[in-house]
């Protein structure tokens, strides 16, 4: 079978792989880049937990196909912290318990993080708008919020 | 018997210091970060990708299966079919709180004689890519007969109803039936005498109510890894709330040794019950067996719909007598369960919990487990219990409505209480019903005015929890650490509760205690991570483990003072003289002792293994607002509350986040959720842009309200708290829609197209 050879960027490293026509940036990120913290909920575009960055581009990584990312900038959740410090949005997701087993965490950090560097100072129904396709089923959604809004307060300086 | 209860531990009654408060989850940033490893995010060196071939129709016998087009594919290295597995005979094994039949079992795996359901599992393969393993699933051929199916629990329960197993006689009825059935099985919880209770109402309701199957929803897939290596030993990596389960299904299906078997739980990545049975394990591992190589199966979302979960659909009876005061006299209910393509629904705990919340002399609830051409039903956050309550607690709000009383004040009216004897058996130590109650009517939600269109709706909701075998180790490292052992996968923070409670014990910091859950090959066995058992199980484990390791603490230090043990207590993390009498000694630290442990006696550890009794029956009650969009039929939730009696919450935020996340699950059953199938018996709707599930924009805030009423079997109260929030919530909102616009609606869910209906039929248009 014909695979494509793909060259772009992951969280800022150059790579490169080999991946089949059919497989998703989400199959390549996992199968391929053994980066499994973006994860698979669904393969449909409907639960938001395979979310990652693609060229400052909030998207859903098993709607892209991995031949298609040539040149792109991607960035996933294993890129989020800085070194040893934690983005504040993952410092708040833990101190407001906005995760309880956390598979939906990763994607929502991820779309979360997009939000913010849109609309540093979202109000509770814009959050719930933009994280309305990121589906959690274990916190009902009430602390993920609230860590979000937090999170918007504190990089404002409030 | 646990060596904790020969000790002689000392009770200190000391103020808590960490039980209580929030403390770091000793597994967040590793959740936060992508990290964390869960089933499917296992990679192995020569792994291949498995992928399972799936019955396109509801109900056929399967005459043959062809698999040599698959197996001549290039790149695919092994295909399993039911050939590959011996069959089982019918014996029932424990399954969280249900039973399942292993003859059943392995039928579920694999289809036999027949597919039983859209989904059904028929073969197997593995490929050195997912894309070449789809590919042989294609080429595998089945000669179906397709057979006429049944979905439905009414027309299941007719006697012209497709049969679905000719071997099955109606469990439970007497004489023993001369004709197979779809009902599996008839029971009843009993107490006193309706007939009587009836005789003595002044007004009695009497109604139906129907719900649909509904799916657990968690996020992750099911996904394994499974090696099986020359010598005969296989292991198997997996998101599962009980590895030690996977590990007695898995080597029974496979036929081999239990102890040569190793199998380890990944995070889970949510359960709900739904992941408390085996469907992948055992393929993954035959795979493997036959070619040698690792081999990892993960679910595609569509899969899970078709094939795992849901819970039951029902159709169900209710009868409530009261007197004009307000004291219930009978409460009558009859229960009829789907459970799926083999016996096993939930009805029998739909039954004990039906009037469980209220202090009664005369209940009788008849409940029917009954087959269909559905996947089988699994567990989900407690079974059945949230069903049958949708039915009672919708009659006990029209029942408060005739009478004219507060619905809150109709339920203080008959709450259980301590010494209430519940129909199902106990009589009820100290429980939190009336408290719940309480909470909800004091609540500043409760007197928000409404405003047009907008109604109010309350319902309470009983869960009785579980404990079961636990086994713990508790190692003292020589830095003075503790590396803690558990044996149930964490779905939600347990592990950190668990810690919390052997900080409280030994009186140090809880980031000094590393928690970890262990494989099975490094304890004794543990039930599963159901019933909201860890946090009260495992801990109570936890408990007595710290204690035995205090013991030797304090052995060691009074070995050093040449002093007799009794005369050393244990407090704040070190052990000292009990009084001055017993010496004038500098008190020694855990890492004194620990450090010196060496020379004083080698290891100090504690283990505990145990079963665990003494669960902490769990009530709720909730109030929920709800706007009806009279042109849509949409309900939109306003506001809600939920308050549930923890015993004690260890870590109020995730207590807080359990109430939560079960709240939320009950708007989507009440509001969206259920399988649609099309006439040929295909699940019309196996994915979560139409099974819809709640999203962040469709809710708001969910008040947390923790009521306290502490369990006296548990060392700090604890009872179950990860289920009982889901029972009230599907009644609440019906509850709520009638109080918003008269009309009431005894079939789930409450989608626009029914609410609209109902609305048009109410104003005659
Ligand atoms: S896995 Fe991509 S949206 Fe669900
Ligand atoms: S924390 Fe489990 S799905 Fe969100």
């Amino acid at each position: 079978m014909t695979r494509y050879h793909v060259s772009a960027t992951v969280n800022g490293d150059e790579i490169d792989f080999l991946c089949e026509p059919e497989q998703t940036l989400l199959d390549v990120l996992r199968d391929e880049l053994h980066l499994t913290g973006t994860k698979e909920g669904c393969a449909s575009g409907d639960c938001g937990a395979c979310s990652v960055m693609l060229d400052g581009r909030l998207v859903c990584s098993c709607l892209v196909t991995g031949a298609e990312v040539g040149d792109c900038a991607i960035e996933t959740i294993e890129g989020m912290a800085d070194g040893e410090r934690l983005h504040p949005l993952q410092q708040k997701f833990l101190d407001h318990a906005a995760l309880q087993c956390g598979y939906c965490t990763p994607g929502l950090l991820v779309a979360a993080k997009a939000l913010l560097e849109r609309n540093p100072d979202p109000t509770e129904t814009e959050t719930r708008y933009w994280l309305a396709g990121n589906l959690c089923r274990c916190t009902g959604y009430d602390k993920i919020v609230r860590a979000v809004l937090d999170t918007a307060a504190e990089m404002r300086g409030e | 018997m646990s060596a904790a209860e020969d000790l002689d531990y000392q009770e200190k009654p000391h103020e808590l210091k960490w039980v209580g408060t929030n403390v770091a989850r000793t597994d967040g940033v590793d959740k936060v970060t992508g990290r964390a490893r869960f089933g499917a995010d296992l990679i192995m060196s020569g792994m291949l990708f498995g992928a399972v071939l799936r019955s396109p129709h509801a109900h056929a016998r399967i005459n043959g299966i062809d698999t040599s087009r698959a197996e001549a594919l290039k790149g695919v290295k092994a295909v399993v079919t039911r050939n590959d597995f011996e069959d089982q005979p019918s014996e029932m094994i424990q399954v969280g709180e249900l039973t399942v039949n292993i003859r059943d079992v392995i039928r579920n795996v694999l289809a036999r004689e027949k597919a039983m359901y859209d989904g059904h599992a028929v073969a197997a393969v593995a490929a050195t890519s997912a894309s070449i393993a789809r590919k042989a699933l294609k080429l595998i051929e089945v000669d179906y007969e397709v057979l006429p199916h049944v979905i439905d629990v009414v027309e299941a329960m007719k006697p012209d109803a497709p049969l679905l197993d000719e071997k099955q006689f109606t469990d439970g009825v007497d004489p023993k039936p001369d004709k197979p059935s779809n009902v599996a099985k008839r029971l009843e919880i009993k107490l006193g005498d309706v007939e009587k209770g009836f005789a003595e109402a002044d007004v009695v309701i009497e109604r139906e109510y129907k719900t649909r199957p509904v799916h657990q929803g968690y996020i992750e897939p099911h996904a394994c890894v499974a090696s099986y290596t020359e010598d005969g030993q296989g292991e198997v990596w997996c998101s599962t709330p009980g590895h030690f389960l996977v590990r007695a299904i898995t080597s029974r299906l496979c036929g081999i040794e239990v102890s040569k078997l190793k199998v380890t739980a990944s995070e889970i990545g949510g359960g709900f019950g739904g992941k408390n049975i085996v469907y992948l394990e055992p393929l993954a591992l035959a795979l493997s067996r036959k070619c040698g190589r690792p081999v990892k199966i993960a679910m595609h979302r569509s899969e899970v719909f078709r094939a795992t979960g849901p819970t039951s659909g029902a159709h169900m009876k209710v009868k409530i007598g009261a007197r004009r005061d307000g004291r219930i006299t009978a409460g009558w209910a009859e229960l009829m369960f789907q459970a799926g393509a083999f016996p096993g629904s939930p009805v029998f705990p739909a039954a004990m919990c039906a009037y469980a919340c209220y202090d009664l002399e005369n209940v009788l609830v008849i409940g029917y487990d009954v087959i269909a051409n559905r996947p089988k039903t699994t567990a989900y956050r407690a079974p059945g219990a949230q069903i049958s309550a949708f039915a009672v607690e919708s009659a006990m709000d029209e029942m408060a409505r005739a009478l004219g009383i507060d619905p809150v004040d109709f339920r203080l009216m008959n709450a259980a209480k301590e010494g209430t004897k519940a129909a199902y058996g106990p009589t009820f130590g100290p429980v939190g019903q009336v408290e719940t109650l309480k909470a909800i009517k004091n609540h500043p939600n409760y007197r928000v005015p409404l405003g047009p269109n907008q109604g109010r709706g309350v319902a309470s909701g009983f869960w009785f929890n579980i404990g079961g075998e636990t086994s713990v180790t508790m190692n003292v490292n020589d830095d003075g650490t503790i590396a803690l052992t558990v044996g149930n996968p964490d779905l939600s923070g347990t592990r950190t509760s668990i810690s919390v409670m052997a900080a409280e014990e030994l009186g140090i910091d809880p980031e000094r205690i590393r928690p970890a859950v262990g494989d099975t090959t490094s304890l004794g066995f543990n039930f599963i991570s159901a019933g909201s058992r860890t946090t009260f199980a495992v801990g109570k484990a936890t408990v007595d483990a710290a204690r035995v390791v205090i013991g030797e603490l304090r052995a060691r230090a009074a070995a050093a003072w040449n002093i007799p043990v009794e005369a050393v207590v244990w407090e704040d993390g070190r052990a000292r003289p009990a009084s001055s009498n017993a010496g004038d000694f500098e008190p020694l630290s855990l890492e004194d002792i620990a450090r010196d442990a060496k020379k004083t006696g080698g290891p100090i550890a504690g283990h505990v293994e145990t079963n665990v009794s003494g669960a902490g029956p769990s009530f709720a009650t909730e109030a929920v607002d709800v706007e009806v969009d009279p042109e849509t039929g949409h309900i939109k939730i306003l506001r809600f509350t939920a308050a549930q009696d923890a015993g004690r919450a260890i870590q109020p935020n995730l207590v807080e986040g359990q109430y939560q996340g079960a709240a939320v699950q009950g708007i989507g059953w009440a509001l969206n959720e259920e399988y649609i199938y099309d006439e040929r018996g295909r699940m019309e709707n196996p994915g979560f842009l139409d099974y819809r599930m709640p999203v962040a924009s469709d809710l708001p805030m969910i008040d947390a309200v923790i009521v306290e009423v502490p369990n006296p079997n548990h060392p700090y109260g604890v009872r179950g708290i990860g289920e009982t929030s889901i029972v009230p919530v599907m009644a609440a909102v019906a509850n709520a829609l009638e109080d918003a616009t008269g009309v009431r609606i005894q079939e789930l869910p409450l989608s626009p197209p029914r609410v609209l209906k109902a609305l048009n039929e109410k104003n005659g248009s």
